[in-house]
C-alpha cells in the first residue's frame, strides 16, 4: 500500500485535483451529496407545508400528512430505514430482526425518562448506548453466519426479546400493556410531579407536543415541536450516513458485499467491519425508538414483533437499498400508506367515482374498494413484489429509469445504463 | 413418567405440522435452491380449503317445512343443504360431518396447481437472483395472499369442527397402566400424528422407491449432469413444488380442528418452521423431519409447571435458544450436507 491517491481504475490522480475536490467539498460532502442532503434538509423543514397541500374541509383534505403525530412518524421510521441500510444496503446482511433494537431503545428510553428526568436528550441518548450494547452482542453471534443463517439468528433473537418482553420481563417492560410514564415515577433530576398531572417529555422546557398553527386562506399547517427535534436529529443521522457511505470504512463494507471471499484472501478480516455496520444500525435503531418514545412517552412490547422488523425490510426495498435516499423515501411512502389510504373507506370512494354513471360508479368502487382502507396491506404487497420482480433498485432506481426516459439529452441513457449494469453485476 | 409420556405425546402434534412444513421447505430448497418465505401462506391456504369445503357442503337452500311451525304458527322454513338432496337426509350429514378428511381430497389438486402456478409464473424467473431476493419476492407474495384470504373470509378464526366420531379423548393412562385420566389426548391430535407420519413415508417412498423420485434425487444431487443426460429436471421440480406446496397444504387441512384457521396462522407457522429447517439442516429430508418433532417436544417440556417454576418464560424462548445454540455449534444443523448454503 502507498499513500499516492489513485482512481477507480487504480491511476494515480494529480495532485492538483485531489486539491480542488478537497476544496469543493462543504462540509466534508462532495458536491452532488451536498446537493442532496440539502434537497433533504428543505424537504424536512418546509414537510408541514409540502404535506399539506389541499385546503381544509375539502374533498382531497384526507389526503393531508401534515399532521404532527404522521410527520414525526415520517422522519422516525426513516432513521429506523437509514440505519438499516447501513447494513442490509452496504454489507449485504439482511437481518430479520431489527425491530428488538428499536424495541430494547424504545425501552431504555422510557426508563430513562422514568428514572432521570423528562428531557428528551438523556433519554435519546440512553436508547443510543443500550441498544448498541445490544446490537453489539447479538451482532457478535449472529455474525458468525451469513446468508439465510444470518437472518434466521437475527429473527430468533428478536423473536427471544419479544416473547421475553411479553411475559418474564413485565416488570421492566410492562408486558402487554406496555410502559408509560407516571406522575410518581422517581426522576432523580426533575423530583416527581404534582399527583394527577401527565407527565410530558420536553427538551429544556419546550414540551414535544407544543404546537404553532399558521393559517394560510383555507389551508392549516401545523409546526409541532417534537416533528422539528426529531427531523434535525434525522439530519444529523442522514448526515452521518452519507459520510459513512463515502468512506473508506463504507467502501470496505461495499466490498464484503460484492466478494467477502476475495476480501479475506487480500488478508483483511471482514468480522470487525460487518459488527461495526451491525452496531451503528442497531445504534441508529435504538435513536429510533428513542424518539418514539420522546414523541408518545410509551412503549408496548407488538414494537418487537417480527412483523415490524419485516416493515423496515420493506421501507429500504422498496425505496432502494443501497442507495442514500431510498430508505427514507420508503419509510415516508409506506408510513403515508399506512395512514392515509387506510382510512379510505367505502363511502369516499363511491363520492369519488361519482362523477361516472350509476353502473360504472359501483364497479368502480368494487375493483378499487379491496385495495384501500383495511386492504392497504394486499397494495402494499402488491407494490412491493413489483418492486422486488421489476426494480430491484427501489424506488430511487425507477425515478432515475424515468429521469432517463424524459430526459432531453439521449446520449445520457446508454450510459447510465451501462452503470446500472456495471452495479448490478458488482452486486451479483 | 406419566408426565413425560403426556409431554412427547403433547409435542408430537406441533411437531407433527412443523414437520410437515418443514419438509415441504425443504423440498423446495434441495430442489430449486429456492427460499420460500410463502410456504406459510400455502399451509394457511390448505387450511381454508377446509374452510371452502365444509362451507361448500354446507350451501342450502329453503325449504317449507309443513309439519311444524314457527312461534307465529306459520309453517317453519328450514336450509336444507343441496348435499341432503343428492345423498339423502343421512349420508349427507354425515358428509358434511366429515367436511375436514373429505377436504383432503379436495386441498391436494388444489395446492398442487397453486403451487405450479407459483413456480411457473414467479419463482421460476428468481434461480438466478441472489437468495434475498427470493426471500423478499416470496415475503411479499405471503402479504399479498393472507390479505386476499383475509378480504374474502374476514379476519376471525373460523371454527371448523373435526367429525364427531373423533371428538373426544384417549386414555394412554388406561392402556399403559397409569392410573386412568393421568395421559388423556384428544384423538384428532392423535391423528393428526398419524397423519403426518404417513405423509411424510409418503413422500419418501415417493423419492426413494419411483423412477421419478430417483431422477429428482439425481438433479438434487447434481442438476448439471441430469440436464446434461437429455432429461428435463426443471419440469419434474416444477412438480416437486407442486408436491411440497401439497404437503402444507395437507397439513393445514389437518390442522384446523385443532387451531381455527385465521389469515396470519401461516406466518405465525413460517418463522417456527425456517428455525426447524434451520435446525435440521438445510437441504436435508430426514433433518427437517426430525427437526421438527424434536423442536416440537421440546416446546412441550418446556411449557411443563415444574419447568416454568425454574426458568419463567423458557417455553415463549425455548425454540429459538435450541436454534442459536445448533447453528453456532453445528454450522450446517443437525443433518446438514457439505456444500449446501454453506454461508
Amino acid at each position: 500500500m502507498t499513500d499516492q491517491v489513485t482512481n477507480a481504475s487504480g491511476a494515480p490522480i494529480p495532485a492538483a485535483q485531489t486539491r480542488r475536490d478537497a476544496r469543493d467539498r462543504v462540509l466534508g460532502l462532495g458536491k452532488k451529496d451536498f446537493g442532496l442532503f440539502l434537497l433533504v434538509i428543505a424537504l424536512t423543514m418546509l414537510a408541514p407545508f409540502i404535506l399539506n397541500p389541499f385546503p381544509e374541509g375539502s374533498a382531497l383534505s384526507q389526503f393531508n400528512a401534515g399532521y404532527p403525530d404522521l410527520m414525526q412518524r415520517f422522519v422516525i421510521f426513516g432513521i429506523f430505514a437509514i440505519g438499516f441500510n447501513i447494513l442490509f444496503g452496504l454489507t449485504g446482511y439482511l437481518s430479520f430482526g431489527h425491530a428488538a433494537f428499536l424495541g430494547v431503545g424504545s425501552y431504555a428510553g422510557i426508563w430513562a425518562m422514568k428514572l432521570l428526568t423528562l428531557n428528551v436528550i438523556p433519554s435519546i441518548v440512553t436508547s443510543i448506548v443500550v441498544a448498541g450494547l445490544f446490537a453489539a452482542i447479538v451482532g457478535f453471534i449472529s455474525l458468525r453466519r451469513s446468508g439465510i443463517y444470518f437472518s434466521i439468528l437475527t429473527l430468533a433473537f428478536a423473536m427471544m426479546s419479544f416473547a421475553l418482553a411479553y411475559s418474564v420481563l413485565t416488570p421492566i417492560t410492562g408486558g402487554e400493556t406496555g410502559m408509560q410514564l407516571q406522575y410518581f415515577d422517581p426522576r432523580i433530576l426533575d423530583g416527581p410531579l404534582e399527583p394527577g398531572t401527565t407527565p410530558r417529555a420536553n427538551l429544556f422546557g419546550l414540551e414535544m407536543a407544543a404546537s404553532y398553527q399558521l393559517e394560510v386562506g383555507a389551508w392549516l399547517f401545523t409546526f409541532n415541536a417534537g416533528y422539528y427535534i426529531a427531523a434535525i436529529v434525522m439530519l444529523i443521522a442522514f448526515y452521518l450516513a452519507i459520510r459513512i457511505f463515502r468512506s473508506p470504512f463504507g467502501m470496505m463494507l461495499r466490498a464484503i458485499k460484492s466478494n467477502q471471499q476475495r476480501m479475506n484472501y487480500t488478508g483483511l478480516n471482514s468480522k470487525p467491519y460487518t459488527l461495526a455496520a451491525f452496531i451503528i444500525s442497531g445504534m441508529y435503531a435504538g435513536l429510533a425508538g428513542g424518539l418514539l418514545v420522546a414523541m408518545d412517552t410509551q412503549v408496548g412490547a407488538e414494537r418487537m414483533f417480527w412483523t415490524a422488523s419485516g416493515e423496515v425490510v420493506l421501507m429500504t426495498i422498496l425505496g432502494g437499498a443501497g442507495t442514500l435516499i431510498g430508505p427514507v423515501l420508503g419509510a415516508g411512502f409506506i408510513k403515508y400508506f399506512e395512514n392515509i389510504v387506510s382510512k379510505i373507506n367505502e363511502s369516499t370512494l363511491e363520492a369519488w367515482f361519482a362523477f361516472l354513471p350509476g353502473g360504472l360508479s359501483d364497479a368502480a368502487v368494487a375493483v378499487v374498494y379491496p385495495f384501500v382502507g383495511k386492504g392497504w396491506h394486499l397494495t402494499l404487497g402488491l407494490l412491493f413484489m413489483a418492486v422486488v420482480i421489476f426494480l430491484p433498485g427501489g424506488l430511487v432506481q425507477g425515478g432515475s429509469k424515468l429521469a432517463t426516459v424524459f430526459r432531453r439529452d439521449r446520449n445520457a441513457g446508454p450510459v447510465e445504463g451501462a452503470a446500472a449494469e456495471k452495479r448490478q453485476a458488482a452486486e451479483d | 413418567m406419566d408426565a413425560i409420556i403426556l409431554q412427547i405425546l403433547n409435542g408430537l402434534d406441533k411437531g407433527s405440522a412443523y414437520a410437515l412444513i418443514a419438509l415441504g421447505l425443504t423440498l423446495i430448497f434441495g430442489t430449486l435452491g429456492v427460499v420460500n418465505f410463502a410456504h406459510g401462506a400455502l399451509f394457511m391456504l390448505g387450511a381454508f380449503c377446509a374452510v371452502t369445503l365444509s362451507r361448500l357442503l354446507q350451501l342450502s337452500h329453503e325449504v317449507v317445512d309443513d309439519t311444524r311451525t314457527d312461534f307465529l304458527g306459520n309453517p317453519l322454513t328450514v336450509d336444507v343443504p343441496y348435499v341432503y338432496d343428492i345423498f339423502g337426509e343421512s349420508a349427507g350429514a354425515a358428509i358434511i360431518d366429515w367436511a375436514v378428511p373429505l377436504a383432503i381430497l379436495f386441498a391436494i389438486p388444489i395446492m398442487i396447481l397453486i403451487g405450479v402456478v407459483m413456480e411457473r409464473g414467479l419463482i421460476k424467473h428468481f434461480y438466478k437472483r441472489p437468495h434475498a431476493d427470493q426471500i423478499l419476492v416470496t415475503f411479499g407474495l405471503a402479504i399479498v395472499l393472507q390479505e386476499v384470504i383475509k378480504y374474502f373470509y374476514g379476519a376471525n378464526p373460523i371454527p371448523t369442527p373435526a367429525p364427531s366420531a373423533f371428538v373426544g379423548s384417549f386414555d394412554f393412562g388406561a392402556v399403559l397402566g397409569f392410573d386412568p385420566g393421568s395421559i388423556v389426548y384428544p384423538y384428532w391430535r392423535l391423528i393428526y400424528f398419524f397423519f403426518a407420519a404417513i405423509v411424510i413415508a409418503a413422500v419418501f417412498a415417493f423419492l426413494q422407491f419411483t423412477t421419478f423420485g430417483m431422477v429428482v434425487r439425481a438433479g438434487m444431487a447434481d442438476r448439471e449432469t441430469v440436464t446434461l443426460l437429455g432429461i428435463d429436471i426443471d419440469k419434474r421440480f416444477t412438480i416437486m413444488f407442486g408436491l411440497a406446496a401439497a404437503v402444507a397444504g395437507l397439513a393445514g387441512v389437518m390442522y384446523t380442528p385443532i387451531n381455527s384457521p385465521n389469515y396470519h396462522m401461516g406466518m405465525d407457522f413460517l418463522v417456527l418452521s425456517f428455525v426447524v429447517v434451520v435446525v435440521g439442516g438445510m437441504g436435508s429430508l430426514p433433518g427437517a423431519v426430525l427437526a421438527g418433532f424434536l423442536l416440537g417436544i421440546i416446546e412441550a417440556f418446556a411449557s411443563m409447571s415444574e419447568v416454568l417454576e425454574i426458568l419463567p418464560g423458557i417455553n415463549q424462548i425455548v425454540i429459538y435458544l435450541v436454534a442459536i445454540i445448533v447453528l453456532l455449534t453445528r454450522p450446517r444443523g443437525l443433518m446438514g450436507r457439505k456444500g449446501v448454503m454453506e454461508d
